[in-house]
């Protein structure tokens, strides 16, 4: 029989319980005394302080209810507990998700039926909870405000004061209290309450309303106009059924708390090499670079490697530009040891191209550049950079790096001081193309696309000058790319 | 094995009605049969979760028909890793779901039918849903011998498994979801549904096997169109409404609300992964080929992030402070092949530069990745 008419009070709407039909409820459950489920006018706008109407229980510690399984359907039995969303001490409210059980392939969802904080949970995960018998214990608020009052209907829009509720961020507010504050507009989250365990009492609402507005609201829980700011005379006029807006330069009940959580994934994995590359004395070279004429040849070929499904960008040239540069100077793609004792000359030129992924930092390489065509390490680029869209880039793709550049400018900015990664010994960092005016050899102003590097180098293997004439010769194959067929092998 | 066809043949056959303007939450008459335009799973789902959330189907129940580009469905609270190969499934681009209904593992993909039935709590029944579905079999054809099993599958002949059922009850309202199988590549669901993983240990639901078969192998007029057609116009008989398939568009904001919003909660790590119930893997495996000696590996994760790990050599082919720095450095991380990747980089650069141990900690590392 409390099943049948438990069913039919779920097949309302909502919230429209009302108090007679909880009374029908509550005879299942043992604890809560008819009394209190008696309708409280809301005509009166001195509101319930929850002590007040306590009777036979104590002020300190309200009712203790046992939530029990409610009557799923099918003839269902029992169930296994798959999740609990609550923990013993967590404060609920009316329709919070208490836990997930499993039964015969349907996933069902336990909402709370009170508000309070659960003292008692009576199954552990994996354990077969059976319907009629206690799943929960909630510690209620005696008062109960009157359910009478029309409330959220079950198509509700306004995601931040349902989920307010469901999210876990617990603020205890009854459902008209909740009403008033989603009618004009209020996070309960910046509203400070008085009432017990940091409730929030319509009180509260309307004190906040009134330090926003500078006016005393009229009592009712309708909406009503909100007396103009004295303030601002902007406001002409106030559309009659729509919330007043918060006038932003009124100081806000900042309410935010410091959140801390732990270190992992990506950003561990940078903690890591970060605090390992500190141990390299690094030194810092910059200089700009002219790229007129490579804007100029890139464009040309673009559309050449778009036929062969390739999209061509500005990586490939600096990297084969670099790797021209290191064959030159093989010590920038070195690795010294531990101590620093021996330095190992890398036949391959390896170069890593750093990512900015969803995740995080991730720097996959491309293999033996020294050995690729301009539009091979375009074509090896486009891979990487697919994979690293999707997360997944293998360890081979990662490890094996010799020399990195790092394109920041695809992001912005002009200089840079990059970090070295170890075991390498050196880094470079492009900055954003930006079209400047240069004066050209015969001394006339012309407008050129400039793009400035910043390297980094370990100075315990490596000199400013060293570092100067590699870049200088890289910079000198960028400005007049045809040199480089000269020394492409 | 695959019967091609566009999407276009699809929506020419359906009888498209105008959109309410005021949506879909005041509907005059006894119910609704909707289509769905897209073959995305996680909006797909985020329909099922709005219609769940936010339609009162107070005599109104709702008839949901879609259908999804290839995708493996998990059941609530089931383990991916115990389920499916994940290692296939990305190199074969096929995506990984995991609905809020109970049940088992289902493969999808677009010769396969999804049909979701959502009514109010106290009218939840889904022998009734099978039953209609039979129907609406033998409406298109007669000798087609479907029966419903206790476990609510459908088996063809008898013997056969063409369709699957889950669902979710909610606080008023609840949804009963099912398969039906036309013309599924069942190549691909075989090879996909098959766990590679070893030593897994866990409470998770664990899905029952069956022996399936495509409709359309029986009855090559077992198109899907003409399946949904068949099945939306016994609905409509049975609620006595009008047959008339609405499609919507499960990305439209303005008829649905913070669907988005759903639909990317769906697609999260946290969600999909994180979600699986508390499990441990006890494994082994050996180097190389030509080693003897085994490592053995023992993870223990929650919430999709690993708790503890111990990776144990036991010849001492590998040094014991190597191995316990990996192990540490894994705990807290996501048990997931890119997280591991970056993190064993990491290590890598301080690790010494001896060639032999350098080979083997790479070796080491990739094997460990492949339980993920």
């Amino acid at each position: 029989m409390a099943a049948a008419r438990v069913l039919r009070s779920w097949s309302r709407s909502a919230r429209h319980l009302s108090c007679v039909n909880h009374i029908q409820i509550c005879r299942s459950i043992h604890a809560v005394k008819p009394k209190y489920t008696c309708l409280f006018g809301y005509s009166s706008f001195q509101f319930s302080h929850p002590h007040r109407l306590l009777r036979t229980t104590s002020t300190v510690s309200g009712q203790i209810v046992q939530f029990k399984l409610s009557d799923i359907g099918e003839g269902i039995t029992e169930v296994i507990v798959k999740e609990w969303y609550v923990k013993e001490g967590d404060t609920v409210s009316q329709f919070d998700s208490i836990c997930e059980v499993q039964s015969d392939k349907a996933s069902v969802t336990i909402t709370s039926r009170y508000d309070g904080i659960i003292r008692k949970l009576y199954y552990a995960l994996e354990d077969t909870a059976f319907v009629g018998k206690p799943l929960v214990d909630i510690e209620t608020e005696s008062l109960k405000d009157s359910e009478e009052d029309v409330v959220e209907t079950p198509a509700v829009f306004h995601d931040e004061h349902t989920h307010q509720e469901i999210k876990g961020h617990k603020t205890l507010a009854t459902p008209a209290v909740r009403r008033l504050a989603m009618e004009n507009n209020i996070k309960l989250s910046e509203v400070v309450g008085t009432g017990k365990d940091g409730r929030i009492l319509k009180e509260d609402i309307l004190n906040y309303l009134a330090k926003q507005t500078g006016a005393i609201l009229p009592p009712s829980p309708k909406s009503e106009i909100i007396t103009p700011l004295p303030k601002s005379e902007k406001i002409q006029t106030i559309p009659k059924d729509k919330p007043i807006p918060l006038p932003v330069s009124k100081p806000k009940v900042f309410t935010d708390k410091d959140r801390t959580e732990p270190i992992t994934g990506f950003e561990r994995a940078m903690v890591k090499t970060m605090t390992m590359a500190m141990k390299i004395p690094h030194f810092g070279y910059c200089d700009e670079v002219d790229l007129t004429e490579l804007v100029k040849l890139r464009e040309q070929l673009k559309p050449l490697a778009l036929a062969r499904g390739i999209k061509l960008s500005y990586m490939p040239f600096f990297l084969k530009a670099a790797s021209l540069g290191l064959l030159q100077f093989p010590i920038l793609n070195a690795s010294v040891d531990e101590n620093c004792q021996n330095i190992t000359y890398k036949a391959s030129h390896n170069i890593g191209v750093a990512m900015d992924t969803s995740q995080g930092l991730i720097v996959p390489n491309v293999k033996n550049v020294q050995l690729c065509s301009v539009f091979e390490i375009a074509t090896e680029l486009n891979r990487l950079q697919k994979l690293g869209a999707t997360n997944q880039l293998g360890t081979a793709d990662i490890t094996g790096g010799t020399f990195t550049l790092s394109n920041i400018g695809s992001i912005g900015g002009t200089y840079a001081k990059p970090v070295i990664l170890p075991p390498e010994v050196a880094i470079g960092a492009f900055g954003a193309i930006k079209v400047l005016p240069r004066f050209n050899e015969k001394g006339k102003l012309i407008k050129t696309q400039i793009m400035n590097v910043s390297w980094s180098a370990d100075h315990r293997i490596i000199d400013g000058a060293t570092m100067s004439r590699f870049s200088n010769l890289w910079k000198s194959y960028l400005e007049n790319p045809a040199s480089m067929l000269l020394d492409l092998k | 094995m695959l019967i091609p066809f566009s999407m276009k043949n699809c929506f020419q056959s359906l009888y498209s009605l105008k959109i309410p303007t005021a949506g879909y939450k005041n509907i005059a008459k006894g119910g609704l049969i909707l289509q769905s335009a897209s073959n995305n799973i996680y909006q797909n789902l985020a329909v099922e979760d709005w219609i769940h959330d936010h339609m009162n189907l107070e005599s109104k129940p709702i008839l949901f028909l879609w259908r999804n580009s290839p995708t493996v469905v998990i059941g609530r609270h089931q383990n991916p890793w115990q389920e499916c190969n994940l290692n296939i499934m990305r190199e074969k681009g096929i995506k990984l779901a995991r609905r809020r209904s109970g049940g088992g593992t289902v493969y999808h993909d677009m010769g396969n039918i999804n049909l979701t039935f959502f009514t109010i709590k106290s009218k939840y029944n889904r022998m009734e849903n099978l039953k209609l579905i039979i129907r609406a079999l033998n409406a298109v054809q007669p000798q087609l011998d479907v029966q419903a099993t206790d476990r609510l599958d459908l088996l063809l002949d008898g013997q056969f498994k063409i369709s699957g059922t889950a669902s979710k009850i909610g606080r008023v309202a609840a949804y009963h979801h099912c398969t039906l199988l036309c013309n599924t590549d069942w190549i691909s669901l075989s090879s996909v549904l098959k766990s590679p993983y070893q030593g897994i240990k866990s409470n998770a639901t664990p899905s029952v096997p069956s022996l399936v078969k495509n409709l359309l192998e029986n009855d090559d007029t077992l198109t899907c169109e003409v399946l949904m057609e068949s099945v939306a116009a016994e609905y409509a008989a049975y609620h006595k409404i009008e047959n008339n398939i609405i499609l919507i568009s499960p990305t439209d904001e303005t008829v649905f609300p913070g669907i988005n919003k759903k639909a990317e909660e769906l697609q999260t790590w946290e969600w999909i992964y994180g979600k699986t119930p508390k499990f441990s893997i006890n494994t082994s495996f050996n180097l190389s080929e030509q080693s003897y000696s085994e490592i053995k590996v023992y993870v223990d994760i929650k919430n999709g992030r690993i708790e503890d790990c111990k990776i144990d050599a036991p010849d001492h082919s590998l040094p014991l402070e190597m191995l316990d720095k990996l192990s540490t450095s894994f705990i807290g991380n996501k048990f997931c092949q890119s997280e591991t990747s970056v993190l064993i980089n990491a290590l890598l650069r301080t690790c010494p530069k001896d060639y032999e141990l350098n080979t083997k900690w790479h070796l080491l590392c990739q094997k460990v990745k492949s339980i993920m």
